[in-house]
């Protein structure tokens, strides 16, 4: 029997994601040490300093040489981290895809900020989904604990041999960046136990040379290569499931797969919300709940790949439903709405509002959700921004 | 599995000869064999070959000298504009 050493802790986000890669047993980091970037590779910076981190890091230019680094670094077969945020991640975007195009399982931490001008460094989630289109996992967690065990489960989950796509794994600004909360820190044999050692086959190999993303044509197989990513992205919904279940037994957690759900069973009125908006979401339906109203939380954990499937099944039942989003897409409503909207279309018929707020890091307050619930209750569909003030 | 955008065939198998406008020509009579022409070659279609008769004097024909591949060179001109000699020419190529 093995000894257990978990201990609870108090940590920032930022902290605790620097707790998950090391625990993920990262052997290789790079990031650009400025602003947008956070504390997280500066705590993992710390940890390889104090000879608490067997990994290299390595300081670079910019954002996009970070991930360029990466990338070759897990292409030799070693797993690899890297961490940004905001305007950083904009400058990564030709090597997003880069990384996934050429099946790199490489996690990454994103603190969701918001994208100037003008100038602004609170949360805000449009900057990540600005990446939706580059072929990566992405999660969205709502408590530190759930964002370093997001780090774990996701190298697992992008180095499955099904899946082999790289993972965002996204905390709010400020909210779990920089604020502090109970964390418990797993134990590294059991963690061990979960996670192997990653083996990547088509791995770097001096004496088996290969060209890696070198030249196709229309007739080659890019077209297939492109195919076989959407298809791997549809696989990888049932590993998550299963691999978030076998962490969950491991280690006594109750992680929803893709979406995680709140006094959903007998609701007749549904909020979707995303990141750390959920948890005022949440106080909200109790207070609601107890005046009689039947209303439940969805909280999408994944929003690539999209839950489609949880989604038609939550809603089957519902009356009426307001997504709650926190970016937004100039000229159409947020993101998560078109796509809660296009799960929808031609097979539940029910009216969904898009509600777009805290943009900029403005504060979602319990008074913004219950106006968000009131609409949702009066059954009206439209595009509504919460908290905004008239400005001239 | 999942397809992964590798390939184990070798580009010496794709001559990119066909994209070249203007072709390089050294004049060995000039030449020094200072190689620099080698190093700055974007495409490394400059080998390098040993000793060559038809040089500037005795003590240079001995050393090694630089020789253009033209089935990869692309004929971007970059080693014609740094030959510190100006012994590399650069002209159009003429379908005969
Ligand atoms: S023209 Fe360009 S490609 Fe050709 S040999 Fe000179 S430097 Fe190389
Ligand atoms: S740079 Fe000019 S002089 Fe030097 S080796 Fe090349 S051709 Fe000869």
């Amino acid at each position: 029997m093995k000894s257990v050493t978990e201990f609870k802790t108090i940590m920032t986000g930022n902290d605790a994601v620097a707790y998950g890669a090391k625990l993920a047993r990262v052997k290789f980091i790079s990031a650009y040490p400025i602003t947008p970037q956070t504390t997280i590779v500066e705590k993992l910076a710390s940890m390889i300093a104090n000879d608490e981190l067997d990994a290299k890091y390595v300081e670079v230019e910019s954002e996009h040489s970070a991930l360029a680094a990466v990338f070759a670094s897990e292409l030799t077969g070693v797993r690899s981290y890297t961490a940004t945020s905001s305007h950083g991640l904009l400058y990564m975007h030709e090597m997003l895809h880069w990384v996934s195009g050429q099946r790199l399982p490489i996690v990454m931490s994103v603190v969701n900020r918001a994208i100037g001008p003008p100038w602004n460094i609170w949360a805000d989630q449009s900057d990540t989904i600005n990446q939706r289109d580059t072929g990566w996992m992405q999660v969205y967690s709502e408590s530190n604990q759930e964002a370093m065990d997001t780090i774990i489960m996701g190298y697992k989950i992008a180095e499955n041999s099904e899946v082999m796509l790289p993972l965002m794994s996204m905390e709010d600004a400020f909210i779990l960046s920089h604020t502090s909360e109970p964390v418990t820190l797993r134990d590294q044999d059991l963690i061990n136990d979960y996670l192997p050692d990653l083996d990547l086959k088509f791995r770097i190999d001096i004496g088996n040379p290969m060209g890696y993303g070198s030249y196709d044509t229309p007739d080659g197989t890019f077209m297939e290569l492109k195919k076989d990513m959407v298809d791997s992205m549809n696989k990888a919904v049932r590993v998550i499931k299963d691999e978030t279940e076998k962490f969950n037994q491991m280690f006594d957690t109750n992680y929803g797969g893709l979406v995680e759900r709140y006094r959903m069973d007998d609701a007749d009125y549904a909020l979707i919300a995303m990141g750390t908006v959920a948890s005022t979401a949440r106080f909200v339906v109790d207070k609601l709940r107890e005046k009689g109203l039947n209303i439940g939380l969805i909280r999408i954990r994944y929003f690539r790949p999209f839950p489609y499937d949880d989604i038609l099944e939550d809603l089957k039942n519902i009356k009426a439903a307001g997504v709650i989003d926190r970016s937004v897409s100039f000229g159409y409503a947020g993101a998560t709405y078109s796509e809660i909207v296009s799960a929808l279309y031609g097979k539940i018929n029910i009216p969904v509002s898009s509600f777009i707020v805290g943009i900029g890091g403005r504060d979602v307050r319990v008074e913004d959700i219950e106006k968000i619930a009131d609409t949702v209750r009066n059954e009206s569909s439209g595009v509504y921004w919460i908290n905004v003030k008239k400005v001239i | 599995m999942v397809l992964v955008p590798v390939s184990t065939v070798s580009t010496r198998n794709h001559p990119t000869d066909s994209w070249r406008i203007q072709r390089p020509t050294i004049q060995y009579d000039k030449c020094i064999r200072c190689m620099i022409c080698w190093k700055y070659c974007p495409d490394n279609a400059i080998e390098i070959e040993n000793g060559d008769e038809s040089a500037p004097n005795e003590r240079i024909a001995k050393m090694e000298y630089p020789v253009i591949n033209y089935s990869f060179c692309k004929g971007c001109g970059i080693c014609a504009n740094e030959c510190p000699e100006k012994c590399i020419d650069m002209e159009f190529e003429v379908i005969e």
